[in-house]
């Protein structure tokens, strides 16, 4: 008995977080893949319904501007993120002073809350007191800036405060990159009479391609689940207009009592993150066993 | 001859110097430009929060505040001292802590024992059992909050800080072993081995080998777990209310909350106190935050 304990020490301090994640991850998962097929409404039923909710769901004019903000927000999140990033990382690659201090000017949003951070933004978007009185105190006098209140607009206060979170934090993994990359290659190129802007855009950027990849499937991961900003910033208002599937899942669960319609949305993001991760899950596996 | 290029090699020199003068300006120019703009909403939270309402209405965002006048902060934090509709983040803060201590140290503790086993206790499956926990760091909470909903009622914790621990231990253990299996990794495993040999069991091989040199990645842990239990909102907002919310959503109601006027000066108040503690964290320890996020960021 005893032996068999000792033999077996390391697979039963191991099973609490294989048993939590199993049931809590995989279990659950489960669980809400299956109330997806059932028609419930405030209190789950087990008797399956077939994928109605996934009809009514593509058929829900809420649904379907959730779908579209996201695509809008993951775009333009993703192309902001990605090239602000690659800026800062490049221009703090060039032996500068006070890197540590703008670095950390840079990456300090990470640190805080979305929020914390909607919160701010909020306030500077504001028509009335924020960004556009500013500008009008300065004497442009016709300047408008109501993106916030404003359904068409909306959408893209978002992007700028998540970009704004998020940049610092794709500077910091390109700048890890691009130090990691032996000085003897660029020395090499320079001696060729390459200039600096060739040996980034040539040599350098091209041999970033794990860190493009690991930014890519990180804020598409980030903007899928995008929530709290949403909720700090516009409540998805005005209407319905910054609606995005995260808050379409709660509001339909906790608010509307859809169980069954919210656990078919829930589905649908659990999907489309398991078709960026997958992905990416057994490329980083395969780096690993090639080492 | 010689004379002639030796010459114009020097001009050479000296033109290029002056592209590179004019290269170097032009670099710091834009990262000060960007580090404007990535400090200017700090900026407006510190001056506002230290405004009154007056002063806000007649000048703008950037005006310097007239004087230290921390009146906004009392309020967020302690409330006007009117009983019903008084909201304050005194109580909520200190929700954040009660949930926050336990959980980082649950999901901390699960995760170094689980990420040793992996590394110097290998098996056959190990992998899987690996990559089975890793998914967990990916999935969209949205597919689990229905089922965790009802395991809270079901247990009869919801809407309590000990949900709240529960929860975020579990989200937490693939984090937390995905960090300390990429560190003992790089712990020579011949160390253990030797200590086998030697008649060293399971817990004094952790213990007397692995965890004096593990200090790095427990703070790093212990930064990234603190952060993102702190920080969270949606199991926050989820699964309590009233009483028992934790900081965030204690803010995010006390922003929402439209009785009377609007107090930008109290809302910025209150967000700053909701972002003191890891913001404290960041600047005390940067290294350590940076290399959670780069090592094993995945969580939105």
């Amino acid at each position: 008995m005893l032996k068999w304990l000792e033999k077996n020490l390391p697979k039963i301090v191991m099973a609490p977080a294989v048993g939590l994640i199993g049931w809590f991850v995989y279990g659950f998962v489960l669980w809400t893949l299956y109330i997806s097929f059932t028609n419930s409404k405030i209190l789950p039923k087990y008797e399956l319904w077939g994928v109605g909710q996934y009809v009514k769901l593509w058929g829900s004019r809420k649904w379907l501007i959730a779908v579209d903000n996201l695509l809008i927000f993951t775009a333009l999140f993703l192309i902001f993120c990605v090239v602000i990033g690659i800026i800062l990382a490049i221009f703090l690659d060039q032996k500068i002073r006070a890197e540590g201090v703008l670095r950390t000017i840079y990456l300090y949003p990470m640190a805080l809350s979305f929020i914390v951070t909607g919160t701010a933004w909020k306030w500077i978007l504001n028509p009335t007191l924020g960004i556009q009185k500013m500008f009008i105190d300065w004497g442009f006098e016709n300047f408008t800036f109501d993106w916030l209140v404003n359904r068409e607009m909306a959408i893209y206060t978002i992007v700028i405060a998540g970009v704004w979170q998020s940049a610092g934090f794709v500077m910091a993994l390109f700048l890890a990159g691009l130090r990691s990359v032996e000085d003897e290659i660029v020395k090499a190129a320079k001696i060729d009479g390459a200039n600096l802007f060739t040996v980034y855009w040539k040599i350098l950027l091209p041999m970033m391609r794990p860190v493009f990849f690991t930014s890519f499937v990180i804020l598409v991961h980030i903007s899928i689940k995008s929530y709290d900003l949403i909720v700090a910033l516009t409540q998805g208002g005005p209407g319905i207009s910054t609606t995005m599937p995260a808050l379409y899942m709660t509001q339909t669960a906790f608010h509307k009592s859809q169980v069954g319609l919210s656990a078919a949305s829930a589905m649908m993001m659990f999907m489309a993150v398991a078709a960026v991760i997958i992905p990416y899950l057994y490329s980083e596996l395969r780096r690993e066993n090639a080492r | 001859m010689q004379d002639k290029s030796h010459s114009s090699y020097k001009q050479l020199e000296q033109k290029s110097k002056y592209t590179n003068m004019f290269l170097r300006w032009f670099l710091y120019f834009v990262l000060v430009i960007f580090a404007l703009y990535f400090i200017f909403p700090l900026y407006v939270m510190i001056v506002t929060s230290l405004k009154t309402m007056e002063e806000i209405r007649q000048g703008t965002l950037l005006t310097w505040p007239s004087g230290l006048n921390f009146d906004s902060w009392l309020v967020a934090w302690g409330g006007r001292g009117y009983g019903a509709g008084d909201t304050f983040l005194k109580p909520y803060f200190w929700n954040s802590i009660k949930m926050v201590v336990p959980a980082v140290f649950f999901s901390t503790f699960i995760g170094a024992m689980a990420g040793y086993v992996l590394t110097k206790w290998r098996f056959k499956g190990d992998k899987w059992v690996f990559l089975f926990l890793l998914f967990g760091c990916f999935i969209p909470y949205q597919a689990i909050l229905l089922p965790m909903a009802r395991t809270l009622g079901v247990l009869g914790i919801s809407n309590s800080v000990i949900g709240l621990v529960l929860v975020h231990t579990v989200y937490g253990i693939p984090f937390t072993t995905l960090f300390f299996r990429n560190f003992y990794v790089s712990i020579p495993s011949e160390l253990v081995k030797a200590a086998r040999i030697d008649g060293a069991g399971f817990f004094k091989i952790f213990f007397k080998i692995l965890l004096p040199v593990s200090t790095p990645i427990i703070v790093v842990t212990i930064i990234w777990q603190f952060t993102q239990i702190w920080n969270d909102f949606l199991f926050g907002s989820t699964f309590s209310f009233g009483e028992a919310a934790p900081i965030q959503v204690a803010l995010n109601n006390m922003v929402l909350s439209s009785t009377s006027v609007k107090e930008y000066n109290v809302d910025m108040a209150s967000a700053i106190i909701a972002g003191i503690p890891t913001l404290i964290v960041y600047v005390l320890a940067g290294k350590y935050f940076i290399r959670g996020l780069t090592s094993g960021a995945v969580k939105g």
